[in-house]
């Protein structure tokens, strides 16, 4: 089955970091949500996330699930950006040998996976060393 | 009169040296790397196409002019690898710097000059006063066939221009394009791999257009090569450009600065647009570039640049192309080359 619809719904998160800044207590989210898990309020403002950060753990996937075997080994890290926010995604362009605890990396746009070589292909970002 | 506003240059990391090619085909890797004048070529990870690159060239040309993506009225892509046969790669684009809804969007195709074609609208577009900004962008993630010249060559790579009608960085003072119907290099639909027509690709072709357009743009302008601080030419290998460059009277100096083929390979519809992104890097104000494209099929577009004293503080915001192409690079052998370019057949 398609997942053009799901794809679709993410693209503000998926292309342009979009997250949703509290208007009460000015915490962001991401992906947005409708209440606030820190002080429960329901206003926010559209927000693009700081495109660098820091790497605050890593690993290495080598038995990938099947719509990403292709890929492996790929590194999989969840940073801290700039502005406070903790993002998981993939880390490009890097020598396993190279990842480090606090190691500066910045977003950039990839293709993260397709649907076969019929379905659509499903862009997002990556993290990428700070070099 | 139309600008250029901002402009920026992608290129992925990973390289292929000639030798690395010519060893599993058996060929004479001197002889070609003196016959084209080529060193090395970019490839892109599986994960870069050229919906990626094109992204992270605006990225880099919002960044040096900081306008609002809403303001962009026109995103026009020239590619000959649109990773879509049916679906545009502007649109990907266009939502990803946050330029949509209010926007005309088109992928241009037309070999390689399909980048300067969008440069070519969008300048069109802008003085016509359709629009306030135009994002115009040649990338390509070429292809050549295993074993054949083009392999050598064929290379990936993104230029973003934001042309607006301010004088912006650089003054778009003339244009001309020059065509006729010329079968030098062609890809037949569902065809993975494009044919060309050998030596037919020189005179007839290149240098032809080339040559054609240049004079018809130094007539236009009542000017000559020695008018000009620097000049890009299409790039298919080193040897074309400097070579086209010398029969139209312009100096190895002139040409230099934005002559990547060397150690970037040809990138297509990227090819003079990164050209000239070099040549922005290190021009000064008042200084004139000249800029012809080709794509086969076969065509030229030319331009008359002027810089303006507003590029010097602005290049410096976003990455310079030398440096895209001269660090953070990683050479692959060619086994890993064949997986990233997807030209391994694997089981069902």
């Amino acid at each position: 089955m398609s997942t053009s619809a799901r794809y679709w719904r993410e693209i503000p998160q998926r292309y342009r970091y979009e997250g949703a800044k509290c208007k009460g207590c000015g915490e962001i989210s991401f992906p947005p949500r409708i209440v606030c898990k820190s002080c429960g309020g329901r206003e926010f403002d559209t927000v693009e996330l700081a495109k660098q950060g820091k790497l605050l753990t890593h690993t290495v996937i080598r038995v990938g699930p099947s719509q990403f075997a292709d890929q492996t080994p790929y590194a999989v890290g969840v940073a801290e950006l700039d502005d406070g926010v903790r993002l998981t995604a993939q880390i490009a362009d890097v020598d396993f040998d190279e990842l480090k605890v606090g190691m500066p990396v910045k977003l950039e746009f990839r293709k993260v996976r397709d649907e076969g070589e019929a379905g659509i292909i499903c862009y997002g970002y990556k993290f990428v060393p700070v070099r | 009169m139309a600008g250029i506003i901002g402009y920026g240059a992608y290129i992925p990391r990973n390289r292929i040296k000639v030798e690395e090619i010519a060893k599993v085909w058996g060929a004479d890797a001197p002889s070609y790397k003196k016959g084209l004048m080529l060193r090395e070529k970019s490839v892109p990870s599986p994960d870069q196409d050229v919906i990626t690159m094109s992204v992270e060239a605006t990225r880099s040309a919002l960044t040096r002019c900081g306008i609002d993506a809403k303001k962009i009225g026109a995103v026009y892509i020239g590619s000959e690898s649109h990773p879509y046969a049916v679906k545009p790669s502007g649109t990907v684009v266009a939502e990803a710097i946050g330029a949509t809804p209010d926007c005309h969007c088109v992928d241009f195709e037309f070999a390689c000059k399909a980048g300067s074609e969008a440069m070519f609208v969008c300048m069109g577009l802008v003085d016509a006063g359709a629009i306030e900004y135009g994002l115009a962008i040649g990338a390509d993630t070429s292809q050549g066939a295993p074993g054949d010249a083009l392999e050598y060559s064929a290379a990936a790579g993104a230029a973003a221009y934001i042309i607006g009608k301010d004088d912006g960085v650089a003054k778009m003072l003339a244009t001309h394009s020059f065509m006729t119907d010329t079968p030098d290099f062609w890809r037949r639909e569902y065809m993975h791999y494009p044919r060309h027509a050998g030596r037919f690709t020189g005179e007839p072709a290149y240098f032809k257009h080339v040559t054609g357009c240049a004079n018809a743009l130094l007539e236009k302008t009542n000017s000559k090569p020695s008018d000009y601080a620097y000049a890009v030419f299409h790039q298919p290998n080193g040897k074309f450009p400097m070579r086209v460059g010398k029969m139209l009277g312009f100096t190895k100096e002139q040409i230099e600065p934005g002559w990547l083929a060397p150690t970037l390979g040809n990138t297509y519809s990227g090819s003079s647009p990164m050209g000239l992104t070099a040549t922005l890097d290190v021009a000064k104000p008042g200084d004139k570039i000249f800029m012809v494209s080709y794509g086969s099929g076969a065509g030229s577009d030319g331009f008359v640049f002027e810089v303006t004293d507003a590029l010097p503080k602005m290049r410096e915001k976003a990455p310079f192309t030398r440096t895209l192409l001269d660090e953070n690079k990683v050479y692959i052998d060619y086994g890993t080359y064949t997986k990233y370019r997807g030209k391994i057949r694997k089981g069902e």
